[in-house]
């Protein structure tokens, strides 16, 4: 942890040592995930509602999911590049270091730009939350999921990545399953088919992030009979993946071969 | 017990390749098999070979970053692979081709990033700091990002990161490379320097012999990914098969000469090159020589090392 905030705040003092173009890309970053939204809320000026859920409710699960998202995002740095670091022989050099080398994966290049994207999310989550009755049992749901949003994300870019020890340019198949992740949760599962939401609880869990949890929010019952304990599971959905990731990245690194020269 | 003991190290590789439209075939290739050997602590080690031989997948694996596919490694009582960040505190690696270095930013941050991750005591580190500055002539360059520093700057500058923590063991895979003659022979003399004032071991591999004659009392010599030879820089050229050369100047051009233990390999007007084994001693042949011919100068060469590791290769 020491290690890592030590290699972020390198780059973070790297990034500031450019003002503007720092901060340039710090905006069009909000302007970009802005315009994500603008296009759902366009498409409420036909319809009332979506898959049951009205512009505020879609809203407050698109929050969740993106704060939860961006934040993983910020925190895997390069792991998504793992590929280009094996060719480049950066990875070696990681090797050859006191520090684990997914921490050192996670701080390199550590972009604090990436705080424009969570204020969208956290903007938009704002805007949506006065539909929900808060109470401190609800206070207390809304915090586990992010936490084990933040932390089923970080997992799902890892694992995902992993891969590219293998196939050094996987990384777009790695993209799908994160950034496309992503984009699917920000939508009410009542608009896909049982199965792709079966396969989002137990295969890929993306619906612990903010589904179940929003579900609880609002007072709702999941409308494909999930068990009612599922909206307070998101902790554990975390801590099955973190274990899964735990091993595959270990399999990953012993299977490791360097490049050939 | 030795620093470096390896017995019977292999690593493998398994290729994938295209067969056709959809099938794929897969060949293992040995980069290492059966490797064997012991570095003590305090030895400056010349790891040679040709291309492909097998050196940095050696030295991936003696620094935890390849896992072994058969055989053991211990490195300062460690097993590199299980135990590869322990090892990083004990060891330096630089390697020739890249840098360990973070690319944007300047050497000065490298090096206090590096102090930070290593956890080195700011005594340690300001006296290698300062030592390592001044020999390898740093100074001017500390506040210039890696990017911006030539093949010869940056690696000098890699050098001193590696041996910021005081490992016991450098390793350098062909630190020479790309060097030009000055600040080779610079270098050269810091590795001395090095391992004479703190006994660092280092292990070093190298197409330029140069390096070897200037450092290394021993030699290993891999081949396809095996040793063929371990042993003292002066026993490579005995033991491997080379030969000394007598030059005789004639006073006047003569037949071949014909002498015992020796022959005639050429002949250039009143000039003859005599081959004889490199084990042997060249004054009795000398003798006789002087006492069969009109002799006007006499000279002996030594064998090339550069012939007798081709020898090895080929061999
Ligand atoms: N990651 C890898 N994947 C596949 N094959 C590899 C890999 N690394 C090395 N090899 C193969 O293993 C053999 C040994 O390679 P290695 O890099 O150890 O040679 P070397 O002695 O360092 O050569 P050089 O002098 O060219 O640096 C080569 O045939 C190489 O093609
Ligand atoms: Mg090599």
């Amino acid at each position: 942890m020491r290690a890592y905030w030590l290699i972020a705040l390198l780059w973070i003092r790297a990034a500031l040592s450019y003002p503007v173009s720092f901060w340039t890309m710090m905006v069009g970053g909000v302007l970009i995930t802005f315009l994500d939204f603008v296009s759902i809320w366009l498409m409420f000026t036909h319809i009332d509602s979506y898959g049951g859920f009205s512009l505020r409710e879609i809203g407050l699960l698109y929050g969740v999911t993106s704060i939860a998202f961006r934040i993983a995002d910020m925190l895997v740095g390069s792991v998504e590049k793992i590929g280009q670091k094996v060719r480049s022989g950066d990875l070696d050099a990681m090797m050859t270091k006191p520090v684990p080398v997914l921490v050192q994966l996670c701080a390199d290049r550590f972009e604090l730009r990436r705080l424009g994207q969570i204020g969208q999310g956290v903007a938009v989550f704002a805007w949506a939350a006065p539909i929900v009755d808060w109470n401190p049992q609800r206070l207390g749901v809304l915090v586990m999921a992010i936490v084990s949003g933040v932390v089923i994300y970080f997992c799902v870019f890892v694992t995902f990545s992993t891969i590219q020890f293998w196939t050094t340019d996987a990384s777009e198949f790695a993209n799908a399953f994160t950034y496309g992740g992503n984009t699917i949760m920000q939508y009410p599962m009542t608009i896909f088919p049982r199965e792709v939401v079966r396969s989002l609880t137990y295969l890929l869990p993306l619906t612990f992030v903010n589904w179940y949890p929003c579900l609880f929010l609002l007072g709702e019952t999941d409308p494909f009979g999930a068990p009612g304990w599922f909206r307070f599971a998101s902790p554990l959905a975390a801590l099955v993946l973190v274990g899964i990731t735990a091993l595959v990245w270990r399999q990953g690194l012993r299977r490791y071969r360097s490049t050939g020269s | 017990m030795s620093l470096i003991e390896v017995k019977d190290l292999s690593r493998e590789f398994t290729i994938r390749k295209r067969a056709g439209l959809l099938r794929r075939t897969s060949v293992v290739k040995r980069a290492v098999h059966d490797l064997t050997f012991e570095i003590d602590a305090g030895e400056m080690v010349g790891y040679i070979g040709p291309n492909g031989a097998g050196k940095s997948t050696t030295i991936k694996m003696l620094t935890g970053i390849l896992v072994p596919s058969g055989g053991s490694a211990q490195v300062a009582g460690l097993e590199p692979s299980r135990r590869r960040r322990e090892l990083a505190r004990r060891i330096g690696v630089v390697f020739g081709q890249r840098t360990s270095l973070w690319w944007d930013l300047p050497l000065r941050d490298s090096f206090e990033l590096l102090r930070r991750i290593y956890r080195i005591p700011d005594k340690t580190f300001r006296r290698n700091l300062e030592d390592h500055v001044a020999m390898l002539d740093l100074g001017d360059l500390l506040d210039t990002p890696v990017r911006q520093l030539s093949l010869g700057q940056r690696m000098r500058g890699d050098i001193a990161a590696a041996l910021l923590h005081d490992p016991e063991i450098l390793y350098l895979d062909e630190p020479t490379i790309g060097l030009d003659v000055v600040s080779k022979g610079r270098l050269r003399e810091f590795l001395r320097a090095l391992n004479h004032e703190r006994r660092t071991t280092l292990m070093l591999t190298t197409h330029d012999l140069g390096d070897i004659e200037a450092l290394c009392d021993r030699v290993i010599v891999i081949d396809d990914g095996t040793a063929v030879f371990d042993g003292p820089l002066p026993s490579l050229r005995t033991g491997g098969g080379a030969s000394r050369t007598l030059v005789v100047d004639l006073v006047d051009e003569a037949a071949p000469i014909a002498v015992e233990g020796a022959e005639v390999v050429k002949v250039e007007g009143p000039r003859q090159w005599l081959a004889f084994p490199a084990g042997s001693s060249a004054a009795p042949l000398v003798s006789q020589v002087a006492a069969g011919y009109d002799v006007a100068d006499l000279s002996i060469h030594e064998p090339d090392i550069e012939d007798v590791i081709r020898n090895l290769y080929g061999g």
